[in-house]
């Protein structure tokens, strides 16, 4: 039993804590999410020179020999600082499958390129009538020669109009909803018959509508096996659910931090207000919350490399925990706030905004009550029966 | 104890029915459907008050000497059960339900006179200067000072999230005319234009994106603002508190299980049609459970309501009801924009700068994703206002805990 960081992941921590301080304070962040772009190319390209991007990977890939724990150090400090960037669809997805499926070539294609900071994923799984359900494809590839021919809409892209390259999930046989018959594609953004509709979103991001329309793919653009992606995704999407609760526990720690300081400086009824018993007892129990998310995400960060039963549990337990702390976190922050809790001026808002959307984010919380009760529960009353 | 309306009522609900049926067009009611918070942008809100001004219903609780109505207590009930029921646009409370009655109870004569037929008429519009930086929750600290200067106040100081201060041809402001005594004894109430030299507005953008001119709060900033005592102040002087206390009573006073179960009607039918696992969503057991938990609360909330109310025109006087209906009301008003949030999923991550501007183009094409999902986001982090707003619900409890518990 070991909760210590290795000295790499410590110096992880602290390198890009220095460098959000110094490079990516609210006001920045402010004014990288209002410009055009929306996001900061160039606080990616010191992200890679610090080798935050190669942290995750294997020496043998080319990283730096870390791990999932390695992303969750990362992702926390991003939480911390509301960072837009897109770590975890490049880096935890498209990384994350490369490393578990890609082929030879498309890892020597893409690895490097993905660490160095050059290319960027998005992820491309959500449909317009699927929620939550990674399997609910409406999209399809249709093989076509020794390639297929994809077709379809993907819904709300997180970081789309930054990237280069998709990685889209469709169905290449089977019903929908089928868990066989899904496989996983590499897509050029400017491949012809693609077209985005591109957003900002409610958190200060950005995203876009995907739509396909006979996008020739060649048989090159698959990754892993033809029609049976789903137990990848599945995998994938774990490590990346992981990655957002530790994000989560970031901005819920600054979210409770804030408020406290607030409640220090505001005085109302000649006092501060946080000497109001009513207040210390809810950011008492914000404490609570933030410290449980903090021991839910390294637990299910610890076990996404165990067989997929525990996996799941413990990815479907943490999320569960960090979507109902979130809301609590988020909303007593704005209530102790007040009035200016409401402001777009004041960061605490923002941190606000942040975590309702990490919840709907895949996977809300019945979603993965469902899942975990699906897996952890009906089977232990079907075996007492 | 009788449950049914009379047959007149029944008559009365059918008349109310129709009427909003031809007033309330298809055009507003594609806008109010988008709309974040209840609001429209102000032409369409004065438009809406006007027509309800034309029928005569535009003041359902004011005296009809004044212009009231003149409905009957279960009148009321069914006006606004009907209205809320077709989901139809708020109308602005700050003319109509918050400085009339003050303004009736203890203005002069030419005040009544004045002011009473253009609130009614929507002719003018109101804003209410209450809270200040500094004084919040505690609002008897107020600060913003009206010092005598010959027939003058002189006023100077600053009032903040004052809802639709940028559209608003007269402001109502609590100041502070004495600093002995207890703070609650030096405060008057005061009422002037907004149109006067050092008087600024300056908008606070709050988190749900409201576009230019859109903005529900501000701030507003007086500096040496000259106002003859004659016409402003209302009633003594130094009084101010027991008529914002008498105020408060009506910003209290509205029942919320009408609106309440418009609301969760509205996120049923998202609930339609959104899809999980190839069911709508309405059918997932689950979220089933969520709206059939809230549908319940808020027939306890009704039957509340209606017990209180029945009390109220048998002449008993509000007490902390006001404070219990207040908290229920706006936890419930959260629980179901938190409802509607989770209804639409992930499309609630677009960012509408303000549902208003949708709601005018009639289309969220542009970013095409679902139009019934635009205003979620925006609603959820608006309605954060509702439990820290006219009293917060730690206030609110307070109050309960001395008015109820004796503690």
């Amino acid at each position: 039993m070991d909760f210590n960081f290795t000295e790499e992941q410590t110096m992880i921590r602290d390198s890009l804590s220095r460098l959000i301080r110094e490079k990516y304070d609210f006001d920045t962040r402010r004014g990288v999410v209002q410009s055009e772009a929306g996001w900061s190319p160039e606080f990616w390209a010191q992200l890679a020179e610090l080798g935050l991007l190669m942290a995750p990977f294997s020496e043998e890939d080319g990283g730096l020999g870390g791990g999932a724990i390695d992303a969750m150090v990362v992702m926390e400090e991003f939480g911390k600082g509301l960072v837009v960037e897109p770590y975890i669809p490049t880096i935890v997805c498209a990384g994350g499958f490369l490393k578990h499926a890609g082929s030879a070539a498309q890892k020597e294609e893409y690895l490097a390129s993905i660490m160095g900071g050059e290319t960027v994923f998005a992820f491309a799984y959500a449909e317009p009538r699927g929620r939550y359900n990674l399997a609910d494809l409406e999209t399809t590839a249709k093989a076509n020669g020794a390639g297929y021919t994809l077709s379809g809409h993907k819904a709300v892209v997180i970081g789309a109009p930054w990237a280069s390259k998709l990685i889209v999930t469709a169905r290449t046989s089977g019903d929908r909803r089928d868990r066989g018959g899904i496989s996983l594609f590499i897509v050029d953004k400017d491949a012809p018959g693609v077209t985005t509709r591109d957003y900002p979103t409610v958190d200060g991001r950005r995203a876009s509508e995907v739509y396909f329309e006979n996008v020739a793919l060649g048989a090159d653009a698959l990754i892993g096996d033809a029609d049976g992606a789903l137990p990848l995704i599945e995998r994938v999407a774990d490590e990346a659910t992981a990655a957002l609760c530790a994000e989560a526990v970031g901005a819920m720690g600054v979210a409770h931090a804030q408020t406290v300081e607030y409640s220090r400086q505001r005085k109302q009824f000649g006092t501060a207000i946080g000497k109001f018993q009513v207040l210390q007892h809810r950011m008492v129990d914000m404490f609570m919350e933030h410290e449980q998310s903090i021991s839910m995400t390294y637990m299910a960060t610890l076990k996404l490399g165990d067989d997929t039963v525990e996996r799941q549990k413990a990815v479907s337990a943490a999320k569960v925990r960090i979507g109902q702390a979130g809301r609590f976190v988020g909303q007593s922050a704005i209530q102790i706030h007040g009035g200016m809790g409401m402001t777009e001026e004041l960061a605490v808002g923002h941190y606000f905004k942040r975590l309702t959307m990490i919840d709907s984010e895949l996977g809300n919380v019945d979603h993965h009550m469902r899942r975990y009760t699906e897996l952890g529960v009906a089977p232990l009353q079907a075996a007492a029966e | 104890m009788d449950l049914t309306f009379t047959e007149e009522d029944r008559a009365f609900q059918t008349e109310v029915r129709d009427w909003i049926e031809t007033h309330y067009t298809p055009d507003l009611r594609a806008r109010n459907a988008l709309s974040k918070n209840g609001y429209l942008a102000k032409d369409d809100m004065v438009s809406w008050q006007k027509k309800l001004y034309d029928r005569g219903w535009i003041a359902p609780n004011w005296p009809e000497k004044f212009g009231g109505a003149g409905f009957t207590a279960t009148q009321k009930y069914i006006f606004g059960m009907e209205m809320a029921a077709a989901g139809t646009p708020s109308t602005s409370p700050m003319g109509l339900s918050m400085v009339a009655p003050v303004i009736m109870a203890f203005g002069s004569d030419a005040q009544k006179q004045k002011h009473l037929p253009p609130i009614l008429s929507s002719d003018i519009w109101w804003c209410q200067g209450y809270s200040e930086p500094g004084s919040g929750s505690d609002l008897a600290s107020l600060q913003m000072s009206a010092v005598r200067d010959g027939d003058d106040y002189v006023l100077n100081g600053s009032k903040i999230w004052t809802t639709h201060a940028q559209w608003a041809d007269w402001i109502f402001c609590l100041v502070r005319t004495s600093r002995d005594g207890k703070p609650q004894e030096g405060i008057s109430f005061i009422i002037f234009p907004m149109d006067l030299p050092g008087i600024s507005v300056s908008a606070l953008p709050t988190l749900d994106g409201p576009s230019d001119n859109q903005q529900e709060i501000n701030q507003v900033y007086f500096e040496n603002v000259r106002v003859p005592i004659k016409d402003s102040l209302i009633g003594e002087e130094n009084k101010g508190w027991t008529y914002a206390k008498y105020l408060l009573q009506f910003e209290r006073g509205n029942a919320y299980a009408p609106g309440l179960r418009n609301a969760l009607s509205k996120t049923k039918k998202i609930a339609r049609i959104e899809q999980a696992d190839g069911r709508p969503l309405l059918q997932d057991a689950d979220f089933a459970r969520k709206v059939a938990n809230l549908e319940m609360k808020i027939e306890s909330l009704n039957a509340t309501e209606l017990r209180i109310f029945s009390a109220l025109s048998a002449g008993e006087a509000v007490g902390p009801e006001s404070s219990m209906l207040k908290c229920a009301g706006s936890e419930m008003q959260q629980a179901i924009s938190e409802l509607t949030l989770e209804a639409v999923g992930g499309y609630a991550a677009p960012f509408v700068q303000d549902t208003f501007a949708l709601a005018r183009a009639g289309t969220n094409e542009t970013m095409g994703t679902p139009d019934h999902a635009a205003p979620a986001a925006p609603s959820y982090f608006n309605y954060r206002k509702t439990s820290i707003y006219a009293g917060s619900n730690e206030i609110q409890r307070n109050i309960m805990t001395k008015m109820v518990l004796g503690l």
